[in-house]
């Protein structure tokens, strides 16, 4: 359905769920989703407070399209203030529960205070209820999973769940829903556990609704299905090789970050890669890949399911991992691999697996093993501190053996759940943290791709390539292909993705779709759906409008414009191979053109006359 | 020459039979152009969207004119997108 017009308030520290109506005045605005939630947050909470602290919030938002027949509506996202980064944070996710939550009959579930125990929200339609999590509280989520769904005998309840990382206070595990869909980034997970909110289970069975037009939008999305299914990227490649193909793409290109960003390109690359998933391997003749996988109304079906070798000594004795389950998609099996300089694709495959059984960001973690492994090799860890493991770049044992102490909270493993800015401040290398805002980054060498520094630095939840991914444009060249080696023109074009991108991820879609759709394509869905006449300049202003929101938030957090900027290597150590040999990123000739073009003052502060144009 | 040709995704299956990892060693004569070299391994011209030399993109109005030189790495890719 489109708006529900309904949201469900959970105040754990009261052990109360109460509905109340959706501001429609507010959602004319920001849509849905990421805007609407953010608009809802900034409101509700003090952007100064303590992340984790009961005043912290954390709101469960669908799009006016999740759960109708447009092809990816299945979205939603967590959002809430980041423990990692004091900045706004908004993860988003596939999977189910998205869809359950929407024919719950809701548009969003705000969760705020702290329950006294461990709960879980148990939502069937109308009827909401606490219930007692004791006996899942240090279980992981697949473990929970499972205990919920025996208990409430439905094989269709749909649970959104935090792991035993989120429990032991890993500054960035997620929220996993669907045993392997995740809102991953930024410590959402870690916000849910310090309520004592282990997970949502929901089921659904409200249908659609209020769509505005009906017959206009059956055409508008089969129009757009037909789109996607022609479209030899989200018709044919992305379910053929993942988004896993990307890594020798870019790795050719000289800008695969390598041993926490000290190099540029990987040698291990292809025997990590989209193509090595597809090859037999001797031990069974099968070969990781599987089968793809699609999340809720899903037409492209890009995600991995894969099964590790079983010879493999990661799972010796442990049939669990022996199954098919969520593979590596590209920004895990880089972060996971050549950031680590490991090229066992099983040994990857393990580490993902524990990532998303026990709930945390494996891009932050790969990223936060590298730059340990970085300060082993430099003598600033040894094996007393990480309890005789030799953290060395290339050692699959290290990798794996780190996932499972962070898994579990145990040992060096709470360093590492510290996230890589914590930890090289901990052991007297700041500047080895590969962080922008204290989130680390994701698969792209803004050396090699020049736009990307400019993403990385403004994006208001810290480094992060979906905020605006010119990767796109500059490598793959969609919608047009610009120079990747040049900082031409790279403001204007990462504002127009960070602009249309807010409104994607506010309308329940997924922003996978915009390798096939423009705002051409998407728009006319959304006004099919909703009032307020949402053509693609609406959409637009609405996303630039959030942009600002989320950047108010963050000037209010405390963050500056010093904030906006991206770790000492990338900015003075030229890359050494590849295209970009001899280059480093030059965000001092893109970063004061964007704050002008933005209407932002030289500090990176929205003018009056900006706030006052997008009626903030 | 000598030429490095890789050849991913889909493309993969015009490889030479010696390709290893998506990488083959071949010889061309001096003055090749890329098209050239992907008309002589029957890659479809407009199957190979991405490509690049020494990792660097050529557009498709320059891939009969930019020669290629001894020991230059051509690898190209289907439309491919991941994120």
């Amino acid at each position: 359905m489109a708006w529900t017009r309904k949201i469900l308030r959970v105040n754990l520290t009261a052990g109360t769920c109460t509905e109340e109506p959706l501001n429609m005045e507010w959602a004319h605005k920001y849509l849905g989703q990421r805007g609407l939630a953010t608009k809802y947050l900034v409101e509700e909470i003090d952007a100064k407070v303590d992340a984790l602290a009961p005043g912290n919030k954390l709101i469960m938002a669908t799009g006016p399209l999740t759960g109708t027949m447009a092809a990816t509506g299945g979205r939603y996202s967590v959002i809430t203030k980041s423990p990692l980064t004091g900045a706004i944070a908004c993860s988003n996710s596939g999977g189910f529960i998205g869809n359950e939550i929407k024919n719950a009959g809701f548009d969003m579930i705000i969760f705020e205070g702290k329950a006294p125990k461990p709960v879980y929200l148990y939502l069937e339609n109308e009827k909401a209820e606490l219930l007692p999590a004791d006996e899942l509280w240090g279980k992981s989520v697949w473990e929970a999973d499972h205990i919920l769904h025996n208990r409430h005998q439905d094989p269709l309840l749909r649970i959104a769940c935090v792991g035993r990382s989120a429990e032991q206070g890993c500054l960035y595990a997620g929220v996993v829903n669907d045993l392997h869909r995740a809102a991953g980034r930024s410590g959402v997970g870690t916000v849910m556990a310090s309520k004592n909110l282990k997970a949502v289970a929901v089921r659904g069975t409200r249908g659609v609704g209020n769509v505005r037009d009906i017959k206009a939008f059956m055409h508008a999305t089969q129009a757009a299905k037909a789109a996607l299914a022609g479209n030899p990227v989200t018709g044919e490649g992305l379910p053929k090789m993942g988004t896993q193909v990307l890594m020798n793409v870019i790795n050719e290109v000289g800008a695969m970050p390598t041993r926490n960003m000290r190099e540029v390109q990987f040698e291990g690359a292809n025997r990590i890669s989209a193509e090595a998933m597809h090859i037999p391997r001797e031990s069974d003749g099968k070969p990781n890949l599987t089968t793809n996988g699609a999340c809720f109304g899903c037409t492209i079906a890009c995600g991995r399911i894969s099964t590790i070798d079983p010879k493999h000594y990661s799972v010796a004795d442990k049939p669990q991992y022996k199954v098919a389950s969520g593979g590596l998609e590209y920004e895990a099996a880089w972060a996971l691999g050549s950031n680590t300089g490991v090229d066992d694709l099983d040994a990857l495959t393990y580490a993902n697996f524990l990532c998303n059984e026990d709930g945390f960001d494996p891009i932050s973690f790969g990223a936060t093993v590298s730059a340990a492994m970085e300060l082993f090799e430099i003598g600033a860890i040894t094996t007393e501190h990480t309890g005789g493991l030799e953290m060395r770049f290339g050692s699959a044992e290290a990798l794996t053996r780190s996932a499972e102490l962070v898994a579990k909270g145990e040992g060096f493993g709470r360093d590492l759940a510290l996230g890589s800015k914590r930890l090289c401040e901990k052991y007297g290398h700041p500047d080895l943290s590969m962080t922008v805002k204290g989130q680390e980054f994701p698969a792209y060498d803004p050396r090699g791709i020049q736009g990307m520094g400019l993403t990385y630095a403004t994006s208001n939840r810290g480094a992060c390539h979906l905020r605006s991914y010119t990767v796109s444009s500059e490598i793959l060249g969609v919608p047009v292909k610009t120079d990747p080696l040049s900082t031409d023109g790279k403001p204007e074009l990462v504002k127009a993705f960070q602009d249309a991108t807010a409104a994607v991820d506010s309308s329940g879609l997924c922003v996978f779709t915009t390798f096939a759709w423009t705002l051409e394509d998407i728009a006319p869905q959304v006004d099919a759906a909703c009032e307020g006449g949402w053509s693609p300049e609406k959409m637009l202003e609405a996303g630039e409008r959030i942009w600002n929101l989320e950047r108010k938030f963050n000037l209010d957090a405390g963050l500056t414009a010093k904030d906006d900027t991206l770790p000492k290597r990338l900015l003075k150590d030229a890359a050494k191979t590849g295209p970009a040999k001899g280059k480093v990123n030059e965000l001092h000739k893109m970063l004061p053109h964007y704050y002008e073009i933005r209407g932002w003052t030289p500090v990176g502060v929205p003018t009056a006359e900006t706030l006052n144009r997008l009626a903030l | 020459m000598r030429l490095q040709l890789k050849l991913y995704a889909t493309l993969a299956e015009y490889l030479p039979p010696q390709a290893m990892a998506n990488v083959a060693e071949i010889e061309v004569p001096a003055g090749t152009s890329p098209h050239q070299v992907l008309d002589l391994h029957r890659v479809p011209r407009e199957r190979a969207h991405l490509l690049l030399v020494n990792g660097n993109y050529i557009p498709p109005e320059r891939r009969d004119e930019d020669l290629l030189r001894e020991g230059d790495a051509l690898a190209a890719w289907p439309p491919v997108a991941g994120g």
